[in-house]
């Protein structure tokens, strides 16, 4: 997977190596502002409430 | 040895033609072992980005925010007023908007953190949040508010260890309220009584200043909440000062 996209990126290794560096950066952006914030308030740590709606979930 | 030097031609391309496809069978097998290989480091190195989000990255990113609350209400706190004209009319609080401070010593003895309204996941990021609709510090009812124990600053991480008898102390604009702890409680997450004017008793009117701070129990878990009740035993104008228990900081 990592290999065929060495294989895949253009350019001499010094210009692949600044564009997986910017892949990665993307990647990482993407999962911090994104990704993680989403899957945060569907975990239990941020459950400090008390309502009606909330059952609790199982540990 | 012999046997195999005197092939024909034939039979040896027939027998490397084989002997190709087995090398590009086996080839095609190593690929994909190793790309379920990668898929597997990458999901574990994914899993650890999200422990360091959620661990150290909340944190980071509340605390500032919390800071900035602070500051914000600072700055409220300080608007000049002109002598001789009646004090600014309080206008309403709004959502998201840090309006008062909170001190409890026992959480540490440079615990500060800001009272933001409405006890959202986006306002619980800037600090201790009051539950919209429940009485304002100080006022007859019940003041509740809520805060992370865990993640996201943790403000009330160590909620756990207050003690009958510990001060809760409340600045707002106009007011030095102080609450005193009555009793902890570990109850169910639809637990909404404890929220109540007069807690448990539905319907009842409120003759006292109550106070409920609530957050999660256990500290990683979201399966029970914990409740701290609290009475209100002083308030007075602002101007006075800040009670000599926490000058230090306030």
């Amino acid at each position: 997977m990592y290999g065929w996209l060495w294989r895949k990126l253009p350019g001499p290794w010094p210009v692949k190596l600044l564009e997986s560096l910017v892949l990665l950066t993307g990647v990482l952006a993407v999962l911090f502002l994104v990704v993680f914030p989403w899957v945060e308030p569907r975990l239990p740590f941020t459950d400090v409430t008390v309502d009606s709606t909330s059952t609790g979930s199982v540990p | 040895m012999t046997s195999a030097s005197v092939t024909t031609g034939r039979q040896s391309t027939r027998a490397g033609d084989k002997q190709r496809r087995r090398a590009a069978r086996r080839e095609r097998l190593r690929v994909t072992i190793r790309s379920v290989g990668e898929g597997f480091i990458t999901m574990g190195v994914v899993v650890l980005l999200f422990c360091t989000y959620q661990l150290f990255w909340t944190n980071v990113s509340a605390d500032k925010k919390t800071n900035q609350v602070i500051a914000q209400v600072e700055q409220s706190f300080t608007v000049p007023t002109v002598p001789g004209t009646a004090p600014v009319q309080p206008v309403k609080i709004q959502d998201g908007q840090g309006y008062g401070l909170m001190y409890i010593p026992r959480l540490g003895s440079d615990w500060v953190k800001p009272l933001v309204e409405g006890a959202s996941l986006a306002n619980l990021k800037k600090g201790i949040t009051h539950y919209k609709g429940n009485a304002q510090p100080g006022e007859i009812g019940n003041f509740a508010a809520a805060g992370h124990r865990a993640t996201n600053g943790e403000p009330f991480r160590n909620l756990d260890r207050m003690q009958p008898g510990d001060r809760v102390y409340v600045q707002t604009a106009r007011e030095w309220v102080i609450y005193e702890v009555d009793r902890t409680l570990i109850t169910k997450p639809n637990a909404t009584w404890v929220l109540l004017p007069v807690p448990g008793r539905a319907g009842q009117s409120p003759t006292q200043a109550l106070m409920t701070l609530t957050t999660c129990n256990p500290r990683w878990a979201s399966y029970q909440r914990l409740i701290i009740f609290g009475h209100l035993v002083q308030k007075y104008p602002r101007e006075l000062g800040a009670p000599k228990e926490i000058r230090a900081i306030a």
